[in-house]
């Protein structure tokens, strides 16, 4: 097994702590985005925990902002905070690490959770890198669903309309949402066409759970000259926990003692 | 009268500013022109952005850029900045607190005709209810452009509501402004008017109309509706008989919705609220407006005779 599988595993093993833990938050996305997170946070991005105040650092925005929880881990296996912090306080009394990112939390850009925001400001940070010369790349992860909200529209226009090869966005088409399939409660089908008819260079990620075919998709994106790359990545809600796996019932369900037992062990076993 | 317009005044100071300093950056929404900022366009293009009629995309690249360390102006019509792009202000801009100025522009019923849609007649109550925001509306070019100034000194969100046409001047360059405190016009001890934007010159000659019938008239210019400077009100409403707001606003959580709240509660006082009723409105030009709901000298001074 590859290190980044293996730590995206670890990272699932986390999740699946913090979920039991506190009872709460998006475990079936966490467990779609958590492979795009790992590759980013691990292969990709130039970010610093020790310097995260580095102005010419890679940004990231967490616009599918419930899946925080994935998030969480990830910036606490980074090195930005002690990791058993977020995983035993997660959403409890007073805790900062509450269900979407916000920016108590070290690592954590801009607030969000309020869904259709994130492609927007990642338009506006990557017009600043543009307009101070600067290297630094922006990664914005959206949901499926979440292109059901028509402010994506509006930044995706802009970003091609200022040619922002230094913006990569990244869907997690995991095909649920809350109330069933994308396909039923809007449908997002054909999302390359959309993004191409925009003016952006679209690429597909069959497995978007597997992360060497992830890597392969943003060191290609970092090549693309005056457009924007979206990386439309297929995933699978739930990944990694046989029964979570495409049941719109586990977009936030809570496990119970004999589930979160059997989660854990099935993610050992993959470990093993 | 003066015949320079406030969002003008506003052009006048970034255009200035950004000679030196290149993370002033505005941006539009096809309202460069509106806005009168389409010389500070094509002065520096670079600091300048276009995102066409898309005003949640206008308020999510601004804060973008604001957390880049830009000092962001988005400009826009009060009617769709404050309440289109409510979502984004709400989030990007006051939650995240994110150094951008909005600039609403043609504010309460400066458009006149173009009616319902284009008038801002709830923009104060919006802006003000969210936490993080600060909310100002000066009356003269003189206050804007104080108030800019001060503005561009520090890194937090902000909304301005300016007019359409030029207001007519309150002050001279030699204005007293304090950031975040009230302009106290005149002291009186019968009734104190306070007013904010365009109000403020209507009250200013109803002041000198009272007083010529001897009463003894207050005038503050309360363009900080948030935060709101409750200790000048105190003090200079300690005497009075009769307190009056006067707003270009709906009356709901506007500038007399705060000075209610605050006297109610610190200092009860015989009050009367000037404004927009919460109505459709009538047509005509916002002068004819102002005259229809009594928001004019004449009914600004008939108002206070009636409550006396």
């Amino acid at each position: 097994m590859n290190e980044l599988k293996r730590k995206s595993y670890e990272l699932r093993k986390d999740i699946i702590e913090m979920m039991y833990a506190s009872k709460a938050g998006h475990v079936g996305g966490d467990l779609s985005v958590v492979d795009i997170l790992t590759v980013l946070y691990f292969e990709i991005m130039n970010i610093d925990p020790k310097n995260f105040e580095d102005p010419n650092r890679d940004r990231f925005l967490l616009s599918k902002g419930h899946c925080a929880d994935a998030l969480f881990a990830v910036l606490g296996e980074r090195g930005f905070y002690d990791k058993q912090e977020a995983i035993q306080t997660f959403s409890k009394y007073n805790s900062k690490f509450i269900g979407h990112p916000n920016t108590e939390v070290h690592g954590v850009e801009i607030n969000s959770g309020s869904l259709g925001h994130g492609l927007s400001i990642g338009v506006g940070m990557a017009l600043a890198a543009k307009m101070n010369d600067q290297e630094y790349r922006t990664y914005v992860v959206l949901g499926d669903g979440e292109m059901a909200e028509g402010s994506n529209y509006e930044a995706m226009m802009a970003a091609s309309q200022y040619h922002l090869d230094n913006l990569c966005a990244t869907i997690d088409v995991n095909g649920l949402q809350i109330s069933g399939t994308t396909d039923e409660v809007m449908s997002t089908a054909s999302l390359a066409n959309k993004f191409a008819d925009f003016g952006w260079h679209v690429i597909e990620v069959a497995d978007g759970n597997d992360c060497m075919q992830l890597v392969d998709a943003y060191t290609q994106a970092m090549q693309m000259k005056e457009k924007p790359t979206v990386v439309i990545a297929h995933t699978v809600k739930g990944k990694g926990v046989s029964y979570m796996e495409n049941q719109k019932s586990w977009h936030h369900g809570v496990m119970n003692e004999e589930q979160y037992k059997q989660a854990i062990r099935e993610i050992e076993e993959v470990l093993a | 009268m003066s015949t320079i317009t406030n969002r003008q005044a506003i052009c006048d100071v970034l255009v200035e500013q950004a000679k030196n300093d290149k993370d002033i950056v505005v941006v539009c929404s096809d309202s460069r022109g509106s806005a009168s900022l389409a010389t500070f366009a094509s002065t520096y293009p670079k600091q300048f952005v276009e995102v066409g009629i898309a005003e949640q995309n206008l308020v999510g690249i601004s804060a973008g850029l604001a957390s880049c360390n830009k000092k962001v102006f988005a400009a826009s019509p009060a009617s769709f900045i404050s309440t289109r792009s409510y979502e984004q202000v709400k989030v990007d801009v006051a939650y995240s607190n994110t150094n951008v100025t909005l600039i609403g522009i043609s504010g309460g019923v400066s458009y006149g005709a173009l009616g319902m849609t284009h008038h801002s007649c709830q923009d104060f109550a919006a802006m003000c209810a969210l936490t993080g925001m600060r909310v100002y509306c000066p009356s003269d070019r003189f206050q804007t452009t104080k108030l800019m100034q001060a503005l561009l000194e520090d890194d937090k969100p902000a909304y301005i509501r300016v007019s359409r046409s030029a207001t007519e001047d309150v002050y001279d360059e030699t204005i007293d402004f304090q950031f975040d405190k009230a302009n106290v016009i005149q002291q009186g001890t019968d009734v104190v008017l306070i007013a904010c934007g365009e109000m403020v010159p209507y009250a200013k000659k109803a002041a000198k109309q009272l007083e010529a019938l001897g009463i003894s008239t207050g005038l503050i210019d309360m363009y900080c509706l948030k935060p709101f400077d409750q200790e000048t009100l105190f003090e200079q409403t300690k005497q009075a008989k009769l307190v009056v707001s006067i707003e270009e606003h709906a009356p709901q959580g506007g500038l007399g919705s705060f000075v209610a709240q605050a006297l109610s509660m610190h200092q009860p006082k015989r009050m009367i609220q000037l404004c927009l009723p919460d109505e459709h409105l009538i047509s005509g030009t916002n002068k004819e407006m102002f005259a229809y709901y009594g928001l004019d000298e004449d009914g600004i001074v008939k108002a206070v005779q009636n409550a006396l």
